[in-house]
């Protein structure tokens, strides 16, 4: 079981890259990595020599599908001119590009590797809505396809669960869009960044120029309320539940703790790794949790020696508004039961006193499935360095934040604690 | 006593048959569904069939609107979507299955602990004819 184990030497983030998130026809693959690695770059604040990265790793989940491209890994390798040096792809699903990040961890620790690269990347648009859904199915366990249970079914039969156990209803699951709709225009990476008033006022304006009726909505939630602004996705998820398609790369540099002054004044040390594996509906212990999670949870801690209160922010896998109740229950940041009443009172908006998903979460910001987990590093990374501009957590030092990422319907979780010294 | 394979394919042609078949441990008498290869309780090896008998509680459930291809060839979609939940049965293990007899269109109406009991639907014509496993209010 989890315990207090140690990397045997430590590993800082020296430099990170995102791409734009988004539908892209006129991108693939190769040009939104360029992108992120692009920015990475420029980002080491001291200069990197790229011919100094001595391998890389890259989660991909299911371009092989998505775009009928297998064997990512050389290809990443060529395109950012380190061929001919090891390059490995990773996949977890939605988690992918954290094993990436974790096998670089592992790589440094172990004194095979001083500097390695990280990162993932997905291009999902090109399919149709029912195409990505066949395509992200294959990641729930066998045994769900087979009875009509789609992503948002599973998710959604987690919600009927949390609703009866605990009294929350829609309403609450609400709350936790509308607050990453807050977040969503700060972000100028994101690929919605409307709040949720701003959708309402396109929708009124739309009704206007066609003569049709304008709904007159009198808050968010009786927008959210009404099926022809908030359609049925799989009941309690709605549209507004659920993260969109998109495209996307994210990379990290990562190197032995002992160089990372030599790149920057400002590393990021990571202190807590943890990793777990779930079953399927039929096999969980529980509707309101991630077995997981909770593994992740507790290897990372022990390895910190941290606890959930030393956290000061987080961005964790909201692909569906009820798995972000659910994963600040799990890891730690509120009580059983009690992450849907915290949302309510305002807790995990960027003011609160446990913001969590600035970047304006999977939901707004977009969700590539393979550079999920690196582009919640990334963020954590421009928090704890004071270079999230708007989005910037206002009025704090900060020192402590952490990413959780989740792949599938919980099959794969990881949690990882990052530290600004 | 049955022989048959302890495998998803065995499973699938027990299902075929009308019957819902576990898996039981020999060595700590586990009993488990889907059938398992493996005992994850004692680690045991050896697993042999138990008949299940098909009764048991709605734990969870979801109404799917938006539907995958191969439910959408039944007919089903945002008009019409159908009700799939997670069964635990009254010998323990836990069923993921189609909930049939309840009114998908009207969520709220559907009741976690509801008493529920297996089916088995035969659907198709032909080399595509095949059953499936559901459960209906008792």
């Amino acid at each position: 079981m989890a315990g207090k184990r140690k990397i045997g030497r430590g590993v800082a983030i020296v430099g990170a890259g995102m791409s734009r998130f988004g539908m892209f026809q006129d991108k693939d693959s190769k040009d939104l990595f360029a992108e992120a690695f692009r920015e990475l770059l420029e980002s080491v604040d001291k200069g990197l020599d790229p011919r100094d990265i001595q391998a890389i790793w890259i989660g991909n989940f299911s371009n092989d599908f998505f775009v009928h491209q297998a064997h990512w890994g050389p290809i990443i390798a060529d395109l950012t001119g380190l061929a001919p040096r090891a390059v490995t792809r990773t996949e977890g699903a939605c988690a992918s590009s954290t094993l990436a990040v974790r096998d670089g961890i592992m790589a440094i620790a172990s004194g095979m590797y001083d500097i390695v690269l990280a990162g993932g990347v997905e291009e999902m648009s090109k399919r149709t809505t029912e195409e990505v859904t066949e395509g992200l199915a294959l990641a729930t366990s066998p045994y769900e396809g087979a009875a009509g249970f789609t992503f948002p079914g599973v998710f959604g039969a987690l919600a009927n669960a949390y609703f009866h156990k605990y009294g929350a209803s829609r309403e609450h699951l609400m709350n936790v869009t509308i607050k990453s709709h807050e977040n969503a225009p700060l972000n100028p990476k994101g690929q919605f960044r409307q709040t949720i008033r701003d959708l309402m006022e396109a929708r009124k304006e739309k009704a206007r120029q066609k003569g049709l009726p304008v709904p007159d909505w009198s808050d968010e939630k009786e927008a959210l309320f009404d099926p022809s602004f908030n359609p049925p996705v799989a009941w309690p998820m709605h549209l507004f539940d659920c993260c969109p398609i998109s495209d996307g790369a994210s990379c990290v540099l990562l190197v032995a703790e002992e160089l990372a002054k030599s790149f920057t004044d400002d590393p990021i040390y990571v202190v807590g790794f943890g990793q777990g594996s779930g079953r399927g509906l039929h096999a969980c212990p529980s509707f309101t949790s991630f077995e997981a999670n909770r593994q992740a949870a507790a290897e990372a801690y022990g390895m910190s020696g941290l606890k959930p209160e030393d956290v000061q922010f987080a961005e964790v896998h909201d692909c569906f508004s009820i798995a972000e109740l659910i994963h600040i229950e799990d890891l730690g940041f509120f009580g059983e039961g009690e992450a849907y009443k915290a949302v309510a009172e305002g807790e995990t908006r960027r003011e609160g006193r446990m913001p969590i998903n600035t970047s304006g979460g999977l939901k707004c910001k977009g969700h590539p499935v393979g550079a999920t987990g690196v582009a919640q590093m990334y963020e954590v990374w421009k928090q704890l360095r004071g270079e999230a501009g708007e989005r910037q957590i206002p009025g704090r030092d900060l020192y402590i934040g952490a990413t959780q990422n989740l792949g599938g319907t919980g099959g794969t979780c990881t949690f990882t604690i990052f530290e600004r010294r | 006593m049955e022989e048959r394979p302890i495998s998803d394919i065995s499973y699938r042609k027990f299902i075929e048959e009308g019957k819902l078949m576990g898996s039981r441990c020999r060595g700590c008498g586990k009993i488990y569904h889907p059938p398992r290869h493996l005992c994850e309780d004692c680690f045991g090896t050896e697993m042999e069939w138990h008949e299940l008998k098909g009764e048991g509680e709605l734990t969870t459930y979801t109404c799917i609107f938006v539907v995958p291809p191969y439910m959408a060839e039944e007919g089903y979609g945002r008009e019409n979507p159908y009700c799939t939940g997670v069964v635990t049965l009254s010998e323990g293990p836990r069923v993921v299955a189609r909930i049939e007899g309840v009114d998908a269109k009207n969520p709220e109406s559907i009741r976690i602990g509801m008493p529920v009991k297996a089916v088995f639907n035969r659907v198709g014509e032909g080399e595509k004819a095949r059953t499936y496993l559901a459960f209906r209010p008792a």
